[in-house]
């Protein structure tokens, strides 16, 4: 436990709780770790809203590695930026919502709803936590765009802006219809069930005829929203559906529907009964429940990101050695732009400064650092380490060698690669067996009793009506939705489930999706290193953050580090020493004056120099992810396995080896050769899985059938996917791809089970034994019954294929 | 039993009113955000006259 007597802990920050180290600033009886978050708390104690530390304890990100420059907001002047980022303006107020990853926790909602106490000018601000979003409303007049932003930034909560945010001028409204439906349903069936009683209880006199007669006219009345309001979409989807001489679910239910209300009016007005009212409203009630259910969203994933999602909205721009913040899309060719440490390089552009290290990892997956020299071409999408640098725009940012993809055909697909659902097809068969039995009974009644024969008729389209068969899919694949979000594999929606369990080909990514950066496998060749050599070079890439550093560090384990004289890390060379009075380099070949010909191409190399004499390297290569071996293995006992690369092939050999002999290797692929690649497995009949991390991988996920993108930090970066797969999660594909098999064997059982109710309802019906008693209880015991069937059998297959733990007693 | 009528115009304008309601409470978006509010809820008023030398601490909301 940490007391705040014990002095030999060391203090945390009062405001974002990490170590103080000598840098500690004392104010106000407390700690802080730097002026940033000294600065937040000033103004928080000066506004009185140090509540916000008091619900949760140190609830604030440090302010250390925030470097600001005055200018940075200035796009947020730009008239034609504003009015795409404001949500609604009028003459006095202005709306605005933003995306703040940062908030995490109580605190975090209370100070930014309590942002009108800071500034007045600010009316009223509402958190939404589960999106990280905030709205906020402000008098324009007396504060602008620019200054709450900036605002925000000085608390810590800078709000990010992409330039996908400029394009959705229609945000995608939320889902309030289904909702509305589902209530209006409920209401009107609830009633209805009400008004049924005397008809349920019939046997028993309850009450007069009068009353008799005013409830099924109530019924009527409480039918009418059912039918032309709740029940809209199923009208709509089914006209499509017949149009394009197709039948999907929802054609059987509207004949179903249409069946029930004229045949239930005709019984109400003209024979004096009661008609089935309230079995139509519990059959609409019950199908938008399941189609709400399986409407589960992960509302803090975005499947459908483009670059732009990570595109800058604003880069600096050098005019006569003046800097001005400019929007994106007013960038011309030929401009110069300065791209600072950590930020990302928005077009592609050559390099004016003397040199640039660009982390990759965004786009391959890679993250050592690439060196570059002046004149060489940088891609866009790559981040600089290091110094500023000036680059001079080649192509617009929407025409770069990674933004082209996005050109390309694949994406001007809406729906890509329709796959006619199980339920549709079944439905085709269903719609026309029933329809056939419906005018057999009609023909084989007519000669006996005209009127036995309407009834015969139009009992077997209610009866049939495939209310147990729609609810199955639903339910079955919001409840497998459910499980694979559990096992930390999000899906966009419930048709990848199906999709899922079709596919026979899977193609895996290398770097990033195979490989692990972080499971780098490291020799050392040359002169063993002593245990004081391996002390030196703990204590050197202790003080690093390079990528190759941390790897070092992680190989050396728990060694101690020895005591330095000096220590100095040039960036993207390596770093370098003084010990004992001797000079120590650790770095790359230029660093230390070596060749690096002459060494074994792949990997990285990290040479190792005492006073001026190389003692040995490090090679470091990526290793493979853990459990890959593992997983491939299994994999490939059922599927075809392709491994796509934007690598050279020198790692053919080795990954072949760890692996399995049959997979297909695939080197120097461009971006869009792994579409292309994708396109012609599709058109060879396959049904593909794409396995990607990086926005290079972007076209293959978009081309496949199902595009899984794999993220250690599932709120981050990913590029547009139909899932999206958290990186420890990844030993499980093999049990994804049974379970959403299973689940698809299981919405068969259940067809078989809706099938029975239906051949019993249809066999009285044709006979003409339908009663509105027995309509009322036989719809929603299979409804329900069918719903507890698949939901069981979807959680009994989860247990046993693990993704399912169940708590120890 | 004639009084039954009256019971059922009254139970319909009661139920008719809910849907209303909850009609109402759609449009205002309280169920687009079922977590938040959840957090909110625990948070104190401040007074409105506060003590600056010494900021007033909220109660624990265990």
């Amino acid at each position: 436990m940490i007391t705040p007597n014990s002095p030999e802990i060391s203090t945390l920050c009062f405001h974002c709780g990490e170590k103080c180290d000598s840098s500690k600033i004392h104010f106000d009886d407390k700690d802080f770790c730097c002026q940033g978050c000294q600065l937040v708390y000033e103004v928080l104690a000066k506004n009185d809203l140090c509540d916000y530390y008091s619900l949760e304890a140190q609830p604030g990100k440090t302010q250390k590695n925030t470097n600001r420059s005055s200018i940075q907001f200035d796009y947020l002047d730009d008239e034609d930026v504003k009015s795409k980022l404001l949500d609604f303006q009028n003459e006095r107020e202005s709306h605005v919502t933003f995306f703040i990853p940062l908030i995490h926790c109580a605190s975090c909602i209370w100070l930014l709803e309590n942002l009108f106490k800071i500034n007045a000018s600010i009316t009223s601000s509402r958190v939404d936590f589960i999106k990280k979003k905030i709205q906020i409303k402000f008098l324009h007049d007396k504060l602008s765009l620019k200054e709450l932003v900036q605002l925000l930034s000085t608390l810590g909560y800078e709000p990010k802006i992409n330039l996908s945010d400029l394009d959705k001028k229609s945000k995608p409204a939320i889902d309030r219809k289904t909702l509305t439906k589902l209530g209006v349903a409920g209401f009107c069936f609830g009633n209805m069930m009400l008004f049924s009683m005397p008809e349920y209880f019939s046997e028993v006199k309850l009450l007069g005829d009068g009353f008799k007669r005013l409830f099924d006219y109530l019924n009527v009345v409480l039918a009418l929203p059912i039918v032309f309001y709740a029940a809209s979409d199923y009208y709509v989807s089914a006209w499509n559906a017949v149009r394009q001489r197709r039948i999907n679910m929802d054609v059987p239910i509207v004949l179903g529907i249409i069946a029930f209300f004229l045949y239930s009016l005709w019984e109400i007005f003209a024979m004096g009964n009661a008609g089935y009212m309230d079995s139509l409203g519990g059959l609409l009630f019950f199908l938008l429940l399941g189609k709400i259910y399986q409407q589960k969203t992960f509302a803090t994933l975005e499947f459908d990101r483009d670059y732009k999602s990570y595109f800058p909205i604003a880069v600096t721009r050098m005019v006569q050695n003046r800097e001005e913040v400019v929007p994106l899309v007013n960038l011309q060719v030929g401009d110069v732009i300065l791209v600072r440490d950590e930020e990302l390089i928005p077009a592609d552009s050559l390099l004016l400064s003397d040199q640039a290290h660009i982390d990759y990892s965004f786009v391959t997956g890679e993250e050592v650092p690439v060196p570059k020299r002046k004149g060489e071409l940088i891609y866009a999408g790559g981040r600089q380490k290091g110094n500023a640098i000036l680059l001079t725009i080649q192509k617009s940012p929407s025409q770069g060698y990674l933004t082209d993809l996005w050109n390309n055909e694949s994406f001007e697909k809406q729906d890509k690669k329709l796959l006619e659902p199980l339920a549709n097809r079944i439905s085709g068969v269903f719609t026309w067996t029933v329809l056939t039995i419906a005018v057999l009974a009609f023909f084989f009644w007519m000669g006996k009793d005209l009127n036995l024969a309407v009834k015969a008729f139009t009992t077997v389209l209610i009866v049939a009506c495939p209310c147990a068969l729609s609810m199955s899919t639903p339910f079955t694949l919001g409840n497998t939705l459910r499980i694979f979000g559990r096992g930390k594999f999000y899906l966009k929606n419930a048709a990848v489930v199906e999709r899922l369990a079709l596919v026979d080909t899977l193609v895996f990514d290398k770097t990033g999706t195979l490989t692990d950066p972080a499971n780098a496998s490291i020799h050392y060749e040359g002169e063993a290193l002593s245990e004081e050599s391996k002390s030196i070079i703990k204590a050197m890439v202790g003080r690093s953050t390079h990528p190759l550093s941390n790897r070092i560090n992680l190989w050396l384990g728990q060694h101690p580090a020895a005591k330095l004289d000096q220590v100095e890390e040039k960036k993207g060379q390596g770093i370098w020493a003084v010990y004992k009075n001797q000079e120590v380099r650790l770095g790359s070949a230029s660093f230390v004056g070596a060749s690096e010909n002459d060494f074994a191409p792949g990997g990285n190399l990290v040479f190792f120099q005492v006073e001026e004499v190389v003692l040995g390297y490090f090679h470091i290569q990526s290793g493979l992810r853990e459990n890959a071996d593992l997983v491939v293995k299994e994999l490939a006992e059922d599927f075809s396995l392709h491994v796509l690369s934007g690598d050279h092939s020198h790692e053919e050999g080795s990954l072949k080896r760890a692996l399995v002999p049959t997979i297909r290797f695939n080197f120097n692929q461009s971006p869009i050769n792994k579409l292309d690649y994708l396109k012609r497995l599709n058109q060879k009949g396959a049904n593909t899985l794409m396995v990607g991390d990086g926005l290079n991988d972007a076209g293959a996920l978009q081309e496949s059938m199902v595009g899984v993108a794999i993220t250690d930090r599932v709120s981050h970066f990913s590029p547009a996917s139909d899932a999206i797969l958290d990186a420890e999660s990844f030993g499980k594909i093999p049990s994804f791809l049974a379970f959403a098999k299973d689940s698809r064997k299981i919405i068969k059982a259940s067809f078989g089970l809706s099938f029975l109710y239906n051949i019993v309802g249809i066999s009285l019906a044709v006979q003409g034994l339908l009663s509105p008693v027995l309509c009322a209880i036989l719809m929603p015991v299979s409804s329900i019954s069918v719903v507890i069937f698949t939901t069981l059998a979807t959680n009994l297959m989860g247990v046993r294929k693990g993704l399912i733990h169940l708590k120890a007693p | 039993m004639e009084v039954i009528f009256v019971l059922i115009a009254v139970s319909l304008v009661l139920a008719v009113s809910f849907l209303f309601l909850f009609f109402r409470a759609m449009k205002d978006g309280q169920f687009d955000d079922g977590v938040t509010p959840s957090i909110r809820i625990l948070f104190e008023n401040q007074p409105k006259k506060s003590n600056k030398d010494q900021p007033k601490k909220s109660k624990s909301y265990e």
